[in-house]
């Protein structure tokens, strides 16, 4: 239960240490001074060249080198551009920007309004989720203390530099996390991704040039300013600096926030900062990147946690939500899970994702009814396959991952499910199989007064029968039986 | 929110702030106001009480910490400063409340709630005894 030490916080720096909603707070833990020392000392150039050094990368999950997104954005003419701040949180499990928001706000009105410097902005735009109040309401409080002060407005600091911040509410679609998508939804249009290129920096919100930062991106940029690209790029591996947010969650003790520097390997987060599994139990799997990324065993548990490690394990970084299962977890069953969510989330413009996605939860179903076959794993995978060629933007190019990691590292746990009619964790309840033992029974009629369906019939003090036609598998049975006469397989 | 519930104002009327200088002296400001500062005389530091107000705070029970807090602290002549903070990371332990008594050591306390707050004033802020129910905190942050 103990965290010695592993956890290095720079985007959480201030979260539970200062009052988010007292300005003063920020700026006693030097606050502000890193915009300061931008405008006041720095051409955006060299702060563009100092990000770039940094070798700081999109946290969001797409892990592109933040100082080059910079870079392009200002050096596409316009006399209006914007920054927006990628608030729209989406990965189930996840909870990384909401804490930054909640916690330390000004950290990311900050860092937008260096962007803005840097790239010829007067204007950011924060797309949040409407499901996110808290945070909604803090930073609002949070741009309104920093107007008060000047920190944020015309002429900031004496300068000739104008940047203002307001917030544009999205409605909760995963979709929209999407950089395309959130644009047209922030333009009233409806959240729907459109084809790259052009690329926001070149053609974005009302068709000027927008640069797109998630908000734990935005979060760290101060740090690199007032510590030095030197410092930042000395944390971490080689082609992934600095340190990466998680947020633990699943059938782990210690569920909450971790920042580790890159490099550090899922056991230490997992069974170090996390506290290990839940009740002792055996650890299964863990899932990062959400919807898109995948199911890792407990092989993989030493793999050095950066972007390009865990791609070629076959997941992804994603935003940092980090999953746990243990031994109770069926793996087709949390393939469906997902596949759920995305077809929730889809937007339904293009057709691999609208129905690729629906055939593939339905062949997922009829695994998990008991009645799928060998030839329905092949299905899923050269489905999932044209899916991910096919599919227009990044939720349809990967929301076949967790079926397919889930194939490549539980295959075992599909093949139960179609050759042998088993869930062997036991959690598909149309593959389990109650019984009475009738040597074990004594016709004691305590399951038969408490089955809710009238599935199991027996004279009292003989051997009672479940009728598995009618059973509904609840359980019931199994709990009140005081002999042990019902056996679960 | 919980304006009612906060005995933090602000320093002063905002002014705008004008120059890099105008900055650093505010926060050489805020830094003497808080007893951090050089010249910070620490014997008129007070006790600082955090309390976690994140949503997993809050959803686990932490207004009504809160808002207990204060009123045993006025109960019990206690002079302490409690402020609201966002999420420690900790979410499983909410909610939490942090302690920071003038030279010593901060003590996290989790699973707070109305009892446990009262324990810890009794006990440990006034007795100075050992009160259960710490949370390991070892985080590396920038500043350290």
């Amino acid at each position: 239960m103990t965290d010695p030490k592993k956890q290095f916080r720079i985007a959480l720096r201030n979260c539970g240490l200062i009052d988010p909603e007292q300005i003063e707070d920020y700026i006693e833990q030097d606050g502000y001074f890193a915009l300061g020392k931008c405008i006041i000392e720095l051409s955006p150039e060299m702060v563009i060249d100092e990000i770039k050094n940094s070798g700081l990368r999109g946290r969001g999950g797409g892990g592109f080198p933040t100082g080059l997104k910079w870079e392009i954005t200002k050096n596409v003419e316009n006399n209006q551009k914007y920054v927006v701040c990628n608030a729209d949180e989406g990965d189930p499990g996840a909870f990384m920007d909401r804490s930054i928001l909640e916690g330390d706000p000004h950290s990311v009105l900050e860092a937008m309004a260096i962007c803005g410097y840097c790239i010829g902005a007067d204007t950011g735009l924060i797309y949040i989720r409407a499901e996110y109040p808290l945070a909604i309401e803090r930073l609002k409080i949070a741009i309104k203390q920093a107007e008060e002060y000047g920190l944020i407005g015309d002429e900031i600091l004496g300068s000739d530099f104008n940047f203002k911040i307001e917030l544009r509410y999205g409605a909760g679609a995963f979709v929209c996390g999407e950089e395309t998508a959130l644009i047209h939804s922030m333009e009233g249009l409806r959240g729907e991704p459109t084809f790259k290129p052009p690329f926001p920096s070149v053609s974005g919100y009302m068709g000027k040039p927008t640069n797109v930062n998630n908000v734990e991106t935005f979060a760290s940029v101060p740090v690199i300013i007032n510590k030095g690209a030197n410092w930042f790029n000395k944390i971490g591996t080689e082609k992934s600096k600095g340190t990466k947010v998680f947020a633990l969650a699943g059938k782990v003790n210690n569920v909450g926030l971790a920042e580790v520097p890159m490099g550090t390997t899922l056991r230490e987060v997992i069974f170090e900062i996390g506290g290990g599994i839940i009740d002792g139990k055996e650890f299964k799997s863990v899932q990062t990147g959400g919807p898109s990324g995948g199911c890792l065993t407990k092989d993989f548990l030493d793999v050095p946690i950066d972007y390009d490690n865990l791609i070629a394990v076959g997941s992804m970084m994603g935003s940092g939500g980090m999953i746990v299962m243990d031994e109770d977890d069926c793996m087709v069953a949390i393939a469906k899970f997902y596949l759920e969510f995305t077809l929730e989330e889809s937007c339904g413009k293009c057709n691999p994702c609208r129905i690729g996605n629906k055939r593939l939860h339905e062949i997922l179903d009829k695994i998990t009814s008991g009645k799928g076959t060998e030839e329905d794993i092949e299905k899923l995978k050269i489905l999932s396959d044209v899916i991910k060629d096919t599919s227009l933007c990044g939720l349809g190019q990967t929301s076949p991952n967790p079926v397919l990691s889930t194939i490549a590292n539980f295959g075992h746990e599909y093949l139960a499910h179609v050759k042998d009619g088993k869930c062997p964790a036991g959690q598909c309840k149309s593959l389990l199989r109650y019984d009475i033992i009738e040597d074990l029974c004594t016709g004691c009629t305590l399951c038969f007064r408490h089955c809710p369906v009238g599935a199991i019939t027996g004279e009292r003090r003989s051997p009672h029968f479940i009728d598995q036609s009618l059973c509904i598998k609840c359980g019931v049975c199994f709990e009140k039986c005081k002999f042990n006469a019902i056996t679960l397989t | 929110m919980l304006s009612e519930l906060k005995n933090n104002h602000h320093l002063s009327i905002m002014t705008k702030i004008k120059t890099l200088t105008d900055l650093k002296h505010l926060k050489d400001k805020i830094q003497l106001k808080n007893g951090l500062g050089k010249s910070g005389d620490k014997s008129e530091q007070i006790i600082q009480i955090k309390v976690g107000m994140a949503t997993c705070g809050i959803a686990s029970g932490a207004k009504e910490v809160m808002k207990y807090l204060i009123e045993e602290c006025e109960h019990l002549a206690v002079d302490a400063n409690v402020k609201q903070t966002g999420c420690l990371g900790y979410c499983y332990a909410e909610p939490m409340i942090e302690v920071l008594i003038p030279g010593s050591k901060p003590k996290v306390f989790g699973y707070v709630n109305n009892k446990k707050v009262r324990e810890i004033i009794e006990n440990y802020i006034i007795k100075g005894e050992q009160v259960e129910g710490e949370i390991p905190i070892s985080f590396k942050t920038i500043n350290n």
